[in-house]
């Protein structure tokens, strides 16, 4: 059944992005607000808002009651969840479904699998997708530990079995060094995620970081080529692109026909991306992890490809097989996104909230902001510090970036410190421009080039 | 003996503990010295530790647990 009303548990650029896409269908939207976000963008462009809480996320959108009791009260009859927040949280979409909603989402058994990195890891060997060399499940304990990281070779990652986002990975070189952050990491976890489980996973100097959109309807799915985001500052993308230059067509056809096994295998509904570890210089790639969400760097992918993805979404959602053949998509150009975050390059990457006092858009051909700001906005201090997203495309990665030093250049935030100058340094950085970075490149950049990107 | 007002420096949400499970860094009628940690302020998912100044005796803390801030709203007074 179509969906005729949807609420938005979610904020910022990416509840602007689903009105949109809503409002292009038919669909009614109704936005989810905390009591400091009543005057954000999404709940100016929503036809009904509700307040669900205090400021705190974990009184508002991170409250899975408070979320549904809101949804069901709406009459909405289904429930996007965005990125981060409650997307990935299988309770909460199970809850969403008890109440007799859709869950603009996989099945909650599908994000519950693909959630704990070591099931998603043993589905992904399955469904004969190459993984990194690591240990069969979690590690319950150091011995266990010590003994699986002989196999696998030093140096090896450990990983929180409950974690994303970079958050609870270390790396050990020896053994002695593993058995004490064993025991670091264990705690680390279980206060984090509230489940200390650990798995481990050989280190790939030099990796970048590769992954591959699908988009699935239960039964079949199709992928929409793959995406770089190789920039990372503390494992936190700052620059994506699409496609991932550093492949070569056959390893693109290996990769992409990959992440199809896999999500075709566990029967995946909506939007999905699997992320891979490529090693540049054996060609080899390993699946690490699956987010099952619409993830921020999407627009790249809708750029090089021409398909709206959270339309498709919704469409999926609603009860609609998928309308796309594998040979109906065709990747044309390139594609690069830089995140404009609320940060001051120059201070360490220091939150910066403010109010906008001006803002200029940049425009022409190519050229596309997502964003949650107008003038005159506040950016609240409670919740992540991504303002806006500028994407840009052209016919190939030479001209995709020239493209993006002249609408860096036309985009102008005033009243608060963004991340402008540093995407500004980098689009002109002669490594970008070649293409030579990998996932630890930015960092060593950063430390190198303390003053560029104050600079800028 | 006189009664002084910190505010706080930056917006977010004032934490009193460093873990929900842990007791608060400093309650009322505590002796802090420069350099005490009064708590924390996440701004944008970082946490800032607010850090003492000035030493004296915490007399009332103005907010609690876990509560929305502005800049400049008043934390805690002393009395030196």
């Amino acid at each position: 059944m179509a969906i005729s009303k949807l609420f938005i548990a979610n904020r910022g650029e990416i509840a602007v992005r689903i009105i949109r896409a809503a409002h292009e269908l038919g669909i009614r939207v109704v936005q989810a607000v905390s009591a400091a976000d009543r005057d954000m963008l999404a709940a100016r462009l929503a036809d009904e808002v509700v307040e669900i809480g205090k400021a705190h996320a974990s009184k508002s959108y991170l409250n899975k009651e408070a979320v549904v009791a809101a949804a069901v009260a709406s009459g909405a009859d289904a429930v996007h969840p965005g990125y981060g927040f409650l997307s990935e949280n299988a309770d909460f979409a199970e809850m969403v479904e008890s109440a007799g909603l859709v869950f603009v989402g996989p099945k909650p058994e599908t994000i519950r699998a693909m959630g704990d990195k070591a099931t998603a890891r043993t589905m992904a060997m399955r469904a004969g997708v190459p993984t990194v060399p690591g240990s069969e499940g979690r590690v319950e304990n150091a011995e266990a530990a010590l003994s699986a990281a002989r196999d696998i070779g030093y140096p090896v990652m450990i990983k929180a079995a409950a974690g994303g986002g970079g958050r609870g990975i270390r790396i050990a070189n020896t053994a002695e060094e593993l058995q004490t952050l064993i025991q670091q990491a264990s705690a680390e976890a279980l206060a984090a995620f509230g489940d200390g489980g650990l798995y481990l996973e050989r280190f790939v100097a030099r990796a970048r970081h590769v992954e591959v959109q699908i988009l699935g309807d239960g039964a079949r799915a199709v992928h929409l080529f793959e995406r770089e985001c190789s920039l990372q500052r503390r494992r936190q993308k700052v620059w994506e692109e699409a496609p991932a230059a550093c492949l070569a067509p056959h390893v693109r056809d290996l990769l992409c026909a990959s992440a199809v096994r896999l999500a075709e295998s566990v029967k995946y509904r909506g939007a999905g991306t699997l992320e891979y570890l490529y090693d540049a210089t054996t060609g080899e790639f390993f699946f690490i992890e699956m987010n099952t969400r619409i993830q921020v760097e999407h627009p790249v992918t809708e750029m090089i490809t021409g398909v709206d993805l959270v339309k498709s979404m919704l469409r999926v959602a609603g009860g609609t097989p998928l309308a796309l053949e594998q040979s109906d998509i065709r990747a044309r150009g390139h594609s690069i996104e830089v995140r404009i975050n609320a940060e001051d390059p120059a201070r360490k990457f220091a939150p910066a909230p403010g109010t906008i006092a001006s803002l200029t858009v940049p425009g022409g051909m190519g050229v596309r902001f997502d964003t949650m700001l107008y003038p005159g906005y506040t950016v609240p201090p409670f919740y992540d510090s991504l303002l806006g997203k500028l994407i840009v495309w052209d016919d190939d990665r030479p001209s995709a970036i020239r493209r993006l030093i002249g609408a860096l250049s036309e985009l102008k935030i005033e009243g608060l410190t963004t991340t402008r100058s540093l995407h500004q340094a980098l689009a002109l950085d002669a490594d970008v421009n070649a293409g030579e970075f990998h996932t630890g490149w930015l960092e060593g950049w950063l430390d190198a080039n303390p003053a560029v990107a104050s600079a800028a | 003996m006189p009664l002084k007002t910190i505010q706080a420096p930056l917006p977010g949400i004032f934490y009193r503990k460093p873990a929900p499970d842990q007791p608060v860094y400093k309650a009322e009628g505590d002796m802090i010295a420069v350099g005490d940690t009064i708590g924390l302020i996440e701004v944008m998912k970082t946490f800032m530790p607010i850090v003492a100044e000035e030493a004296g005796k915490i007399v009332t803390f103005h907010l609690e647990n876990e509560d929305a801030v502005m800049a400049g709203d008043p934390l805690y007074d002393i009395e030196s």
